[in-house]
């Protein structure tokens, strides 16, 4: 990752056009060429350093639900649960956390009554009671992360 | 917003990602069979009304160098959250703050907060800063650093 990666990682964080040729405006912007913009975009994705480029869907604004929920998994059945966990397209995240608490993944429905629908699901599957914590106020989202 | 079959079929052809090709609304409007003005337009008033939070890069924190990625969680009385929610998320370190119900005895925490650090001492650093904001008003906290990204996808949605 070089200087110019950084400048492209930095700058696509804040947002990106919508016109017929937005990867050439965004190449004018930072004074390199359309290719060499989109070449290495696509590095950034094969090579995990971007997961997603793309729009960002708000759950809950689409009239659907988002939750964040945590599970108590047993070190020998983290692999197992990490896989049904997953499994799940309305799990949008799932991280490994230094707790008891050690499973924590954010569920992201169409449709609010799904949480709960998949809630127990889990549930079921997994034999693990699932701490569901929705927000009740949001204070503050703004991740951006300087590379 | 109520959300139509074209906004829904946009939805589904951009939610893993947008073509890296010159047009990749052209691209996505020729695979649905809509005009790209119409994919454009779409999208333009998903995102005024926050359906699209925004449509950009989303890094893998690690490999930014972003090794101590910790939710930090914070007893705070319920009468005061709002007023110390509000300070927190003020942190220019901070990057999400939501209060969130306790489920007692075995979480007693309501405040989260997230922080982001390349070095352990940065991110002990953070975590007084918001320790000292908090003052006698936090009863007890805990960090929970992340220690592996399990699933990064986003939202999915069902064809």
């Amino acid at each position: 990752m070089d200087e110019i990666d950084k400048t492209i990682i930095n700058h696509l964080q804040k947002g990106f056009p919508i016109c017929a040729a937005p990867y050439r405006q965004v190449a004018r912007e930072l004074g390199i060429d359309e290719a060499n913009l989109l070449l290495r975009l696509e590095t950034l994705l094969d090579d995990g350093v971007l997961t997603r480029f793309g729009p960002m869907y708000h759950a809950q604004q689409m009239g659907g639900a988002l939750t964040l929920a945590a599970l108590q998994v047993p070190e020998q059945r983290f692999a197992e649960i990490t896989e049904i966990v997953n499994a799940f397209p309305e799990v949008a995240h799932n991280y490994a956390r230094n707790h008891v608490l050690n499973m924590w993944f954010v569920l992201a429905t169409e449709r609010p009554e799904q949480v709960d629908a998949v809630i127990a699901a889990i549930t079921a599957q997994t034999g693990l009671s699932v701490f569901n914590m929705p927000r009740i106020s949001e204070y503050y989202v703004g991740l951006q992360l300087e590379a | 917003m109520q959300l139509d079959e074209i906004d829904r079929k946009i939805i589904q052809a951009t939610q893993a990602g947008l073509p890296l090709v010159a047009e990749p609304y052209q691209a996505i409007a020729q695979q649905l069979g809509l005009t790209a003005e119409l994919v454009m337009q779409r999208l333009v008033l998903m995102q005024a009304d926050g359906v699209i939070r925004r449509i950009g890069a989303v890094p893998n924190h690690y490999k930014l160098g972003y090794r101590y990625n910790g939710m930090t969680v914070w007893d705070v009385a319920d009468t005061h959250i709002d007023r110390l929610g509000a300070q927190v998320a003020g942190l220019n370190f901070v990057s999400h703050c939501y209060q969130r119900p306790r489920h007692l005895p075995d979480w007693p925490y309501n405040l989260f907060a997230m922080i982001h650090s390349k070095t352990e001492q940065e991110a002990e650093r953070q975590i007084a800063v918001i320790a000292a904001m908090l003052g006698e008003n936090a009863r007890q906290h805990e960090v929970l650093y992340s220690s592996k990204i399990l699933k990064k996808t986003g939202l999915r949605i069902a064809g």
